[in-house]
């Protein structure tokens, strides 16, 4: 199975896939449909931090040092506990800033400095070229290792001639795929959606590969994890390898280096930066990034050791190289359908590391190396040139290739140096060099441009010092002597021991000396000079990101509103600089842009998403006459913006609580003027059911009065109408001040237990005259026992005397019955007045407890009684804790409820 | 001789309408009762009386309406109508007049105050 053949096709196989995968992300995210904003695919695009190096060589390394290899791995986990501080902050100002690759980020924060772009990204360059060799030697090794199957050897000496070097076919095929993955168009943002998309399968690919092969290991090779761990203790050789420190794992201090390496790394390496920071799609993705990305490292780690102890005990000592263990292990039980999937991870691992990290790169070269130096060229005259997208997309094309074919170069210098791991390392350090200028740039307003060249120069040239001249020099492209000796014999600058500082590993030296030059420079240089205005306008912009409610305008000049949409039109063509300029002008509610500060701006952030910060600060400083401002100009400025946005807080606040304070003085109003109403309503109808029995009253007298004559019969039935009426009103003005009295609350109540038999015993006896005058029965249904209630005695007479009386009113003489009864129901006293006169209507039963209002029946005539008594009622009884409540039907009848909470 | 005249009573309360009664009967009106303001329109039709006394607030139909009908119908247009009002406000009373009534009393009211006034609308005009 494992023929050239099948290798090559299922290797080309699993490209194209990659390719449709990526194209097909694309095609959604042009359509506005992006398959990539989901957190899941932005944890596992991270992943591509897993190469070659995670594949094939942390087993190698954890065959030479054990636990040693886990450093690299600890770092990242640490440096995630801090990215929601320090990443979101990165995060945000990228976006604010339309960022479009770390130099990018860093030349933007000091200034725009086309300088310090362009030295970032040589050292990117430079400091990268030896992982890309590594991922290289990886695929090339591990091509030739299954195409000797069924033999296993350890990779041939690699210095075969150039044509058969399987290396360099790689180093082109990739740097083709690259190119059509990165490079088919333009986009405003740098935004990869393909590749994220492509690079989230690989590392689904690599992770379910390595599983694969150690899951075998451990349970089809031997018999679990502690039959590999019984057997490394129990042989001599290799029990050492168990102990994490002091023993071959390492002692602290490189323990400690490595693991801040790594947490370095896992920032500033620029693939990383690309995947992490540019390709972000939403700043809460990093929530769930901060535990699925370990989570992630902690599953592709789980069987290195494994693995490692495994090959170790199986194959003798020198027999196979450990890099390449998840091969050869399988294949020397001739499984080659995983050897064969062991492969393609390892391709998967490779390919992605290369694609995002050429990207990454070609991008800064084109960017911020080589645009900046030709705009400024005037003999290219590109100031006038119509289009360039043509020549952006060449200078990034060619940029891929010359990476990878000096990958390739340092693959064939220096490639049989180290091992793969050790290599890895060496551009870990020198993407560690990023560190003191970026991470101090976002927390240091007082870091200057110059203070960040200073610090740069300085580390990168310790670490090229210390860390790859050894490289060329062990492999004999530089005299040994130089290692031995120093410099022109100079002892004291031996590059691995430098200033006599001997017994370090040489990793954990380089890293201390590039250190301390890299900060020592930087800080130095930073506090010699103050920040210039324009360094000043863009500390704060970085620094204080997170409280910044938009972004500040700083700038003052002269420019005309075509220039500058010619300037765009140049580098993102006629309709999108028409559409851009378009949805400007309606953003801000105007006909056509007007040239000030904010367009500038605008034109500035549209560029510098296609050309980068600084070039595109270029192209707008060309069309437009800048005046410089001062330091203090911009110092005002900024402190004016600051106090404003202050202020303004301060009155949106207070307009809010004076629209609450509005809103709550129109409700109290309303209800005054409603009570207002209420009360005329009330006073207007009392007083007319006042004088109607006072009419009565005067009228009837002044006939007594003014006819003497008058029969006896008449004399006796105009008194007794004087004599009721004067009762009726008597009763009425007690029950209006009654009325009065509660809705103003100036009842007193007097409580006190109550027997409701004898309140009931004194009501039949107080109504007896009514209810004999209209010969009606009143029945009297009591349990022997009825538990007290806690009430105002007077006053539940006085409801007592109502329902009864009301009972009484309607009902037919001669035939009428009342019955009222008690008894307990759930915690209260009950009692019913039952009647059975003509009863209530449905749209009655409730009116009646209002003020003023009676059921009256139009045939009968007008009720006696003022419409009061229900509604006082109602008032006594609630105030007491209980309900009053109606039950009837028409003709059927009315059953009057209330009742009052037991007593204790 | 005249023909005595003609009084329609109409007010829901029964006690008033009793000592109305027996005011205009002393003064030998011939009078009839409405309770309610249908009952009224009905026997203004029907009974053609020389002068109404009309209360402002029954059931049915009040005074008010009561008495723009009345001026409004062809038939009934010149009865003599006093509006009888227990409140106090003016504007039942201005309403009214505007309506066509030609006098007014306020409850209570002084019997000889309302004889009076009720035997100055029944006059022929000199």
């Amino acid at each position: 199975m494992l023929g050239t053949s099948v290798v090559i096709l299922v290797s080309f196989a699993y490209l194209g896939l990659l390719f449709a995968i990526a194209y097909y992300a694309d095609q959604r995210a042009d359509a506005g449909r992006s398959v990539i904003a989901s957190p899941y695919i932005y944890s596992l695009s991270l992943a591509v931090y897993a190469t070659a190096w995670t594949f094939y060589g942390s087993v190698g390394r954890a065959a030479d040092n054990g636990v040693g290899f886990l450093p690299i791995y600890i770092g990242p986990t640490l440096m995630i506990a801090l990215w929601w501080v320090v990443m979101r902050k990165i995060v945000r100002i990228s976006k604010q800033n339309r960022i479009t690759s770390l130099a990018d980020f860093i030349a933007s924060r000091y200034g725009k400095s086309a300088l310090l772009g362009g030295m970032v990204t040589v050292i990117a360059v430079v400091g990268i070229l030896p992982y890309i060799s590594l991922q290289l030697k990886a695929v090339s090794s591990s091509f030739t290792t299954v195409l000797q199957y069924p033999e296993i050897a350890a990779p041939a000496a690699l210095h075969v001639s150039l044509p058969q070097d399987t290396a360099l076919y790689v180093a082109l095929i990739l740097a083709a795929f690259t190119i059509l993955f990165g490079t088919r168009h333009l986009d405003a943002a740098e935004h990869h959606e393909g590749m994220v998309a492509a690079i989230a399968f690989e590392s689904v690919v690599k992770l379910v590969a390595f599983l694969a092969v150690g899951a075998w290991v451990t349970w089809g090779l031997y018999n679990g994890f502690g039959d590999i761990f019984e057997r490394t203790a129990a042989d001599a050789q290799l029990k050492p390898m168990l102990t994490p420190f002091g023993g071959v794992g390492g002692d602290y201090s490189s323990w400690i280096w490595l693991t801040i390496l790594s947490m370095l790394a896992i920032m500033f390496l620029p693939r990383q930066f690309q995947v992490t920071v540019i390709e972000n799609k939403d700043e809460k993705h990093l929530r769930k990034a901060i535990w699925l990305f370990p989570l992630y490292m902690l599953a592709i780690n789980v069987f290195v050791l494994p693995i490692a102890f495994g090959g170790l005990l199986h194959f003798p000592r020198g027999t196979a190289d450990a890099d390449a263990f998840v091969l050869t292990l399988p294949m020397s039980q001739k499984q080659e359908l995983l050897a064969l999937v062991v492969f393609i991870g390892g391709l998967s691992a490779a390919t992605g590391m290369v694609i995002v990290e050429t990207i990454a790169l070609s991008t800064m070269v084109c960017n911020d190396l080589v645009m900046p130096v030709l705009l400024r060229l005037r003999g290219l005259g590109l100031n006038q040139r119509k289009d360039l997208t043509g020549l952006l997309l060449g200078i990034r094309r060619g940029a891929i290739v010359l990476i990878l074919l000096l990958g390739y170069v340092y693959f064939k210098i220096a490639g049989e140096a180290y091992a793969l791991v050790a290599t890895g390392l060496i551009s870990f350090a020198a993407v560690a060099q990023f560190a003191p200028a970026a991470l101090g740039g976002i927390f240091w307003k007082g870091a200057t441009r110059r203070g960040a060249l200073a610090g740069l120069a300085a580390g990168f040239g310790v670490w090229f010092y210390t860390l790859l001249l050894p490289a060329f020099a062990r492999s004999q492209w530089l005299p040994a002597g130089l290692l031995e000796h120093g410099p022109f014999g100079i002892e004291f600058l031996k590059p691995l021991a430098l200033f006599g500082v001997s017994g370090l590993d040489q990793l954990t030296h380089a890293m201390i000396w590039s250190m301390v030059a890299n900060i020592g420079a930087y800080v130095g240089v930073s506090l010699l000079h103050a920040p210039s205005a324009e360094e000043h306008r863009q500390a704060s912009l970085f620094v204080d990101v997170f409280t910044w409610p938009g972004e500040a305008r700083f700038w003052r000049g002269t420019a005309s509103s075509p220039s500058l949409f010619n300037l765009l039109a140049r580098f993102v063509g006629l309709k999108a600089a028409s559409e851009a300029f378009r949805d400007y002008a309606r953003a801000h509610g105007v006909e056509r842009p007007e040239a000030d500060a904010d367009l500038v701006h605008f034109v500035e952030k549209q560029l510098a998403g296609v050309l980068g910060a600084a070039s595109a600060h270029i192209m707008v400083a060309s069309v437009v006459k800048e005046e410089a401002l001062t330091l203090e100009e911009v110092r005002t400025m900024l402190d004016e913006a600051s106090q404003i946005v202050v202020y303004s807080h301060r009155l949106e606040q207070k307009s809010q609580e004076l629209e609450r304070a509005s809103q709550e003085l129109r409700e109290a109003n309303a209800r005054l003027t409603e009570l207002d109403r209420m009360k005329d309503e009330f006073v207007s109808t009392v007083s007319h059911e006042l004088r109607t029995p006072l009419t009565s009253i005067r009228s009837f007298t002044e006939i007594l009065h003014d006819n003497p004559q008058l029969s006896l019969a008449e004399r006796e039935r105009f008194l007794g109408i004087v004599i009721k009426e004067t009762e009726r009103l008597t009763r009425l003005i007690g029950q209006v001040l009654d009325v009065s009295r509660l809705e103003s609350g100036r009842v007193e109540w007097h409580e006190s237990l109550i027997d409701m038999r004898e309140v009931i015993e004194d009501t039949a006896a107080s109504t007896s005259q009514l209810f004999r005058e209209r010969n009606v029965r009143l029945e009297r249904n009591l349990p022997s026992r009825v538990p007290k209630v806690r009430a105002d005695l007077d006053r539940i007479v006085q409801v007592v005397v109502n329902l009864l009386s009301n009972a009484v009113k309607f009902i037919e003489p001669e035939r009428g019955r009342v019955e009222i009864a008690v008894a307990e129901d759930h915690g209260f006293l009950r009692v019913d007045v039952r009647d059975n006169g003509p009863g209530i209507s449905a749209e009655h039963q409730e009116i009646i407890f209002h003020k003023f209002r009676q059921a009256g029946d139009p045939l009968t005539g007008k009720p006696q009684g003022s419409g009061l008594g229900l509604y006082i009622s109602r008032r006594i009884i609630e105030h007491s804790g209980g309900r009053i409540w109606v039950s009837s039907r028409l003709g059927d009848g009315a059953c009057f409820s209330f009742t009052l909470p037991l007593a204790g | 001789m005249t023909t005595p005249r003609k009084v329609l009573i109409a007010d829901d309360e029964p006690n008033i309408v009793t000592s109305l009664e027996f005011l205009m009967k002393g003064c030998d009106f011939e009078v009839r009762v409405a309770r309610d303001g249908e009952e009224a329109m009905r026997l203004a039709q029907d009974f053609q009386p020389d002068l109404l006394l009309l209360d402002v607030m029954m059931p049915v139909c009040d005074g008010l309406e009561v008495c723009r009908r009345i001026r409004g119908n062809p038939a009934t247009r010149g009865i003599r109508i006093v509006i009888l009002t227990a409140h106090g406000r003016e504007t039942d009373v201005a309403r009214g007049l505007a309506l066509g009534a030609d006098a007014y009393i306020t409850k209570p009211f002084s019997n000889k105050e309302l004889v009076a006034k009720v035997r100055s609308l029944l006059q022929p005009a000199p």
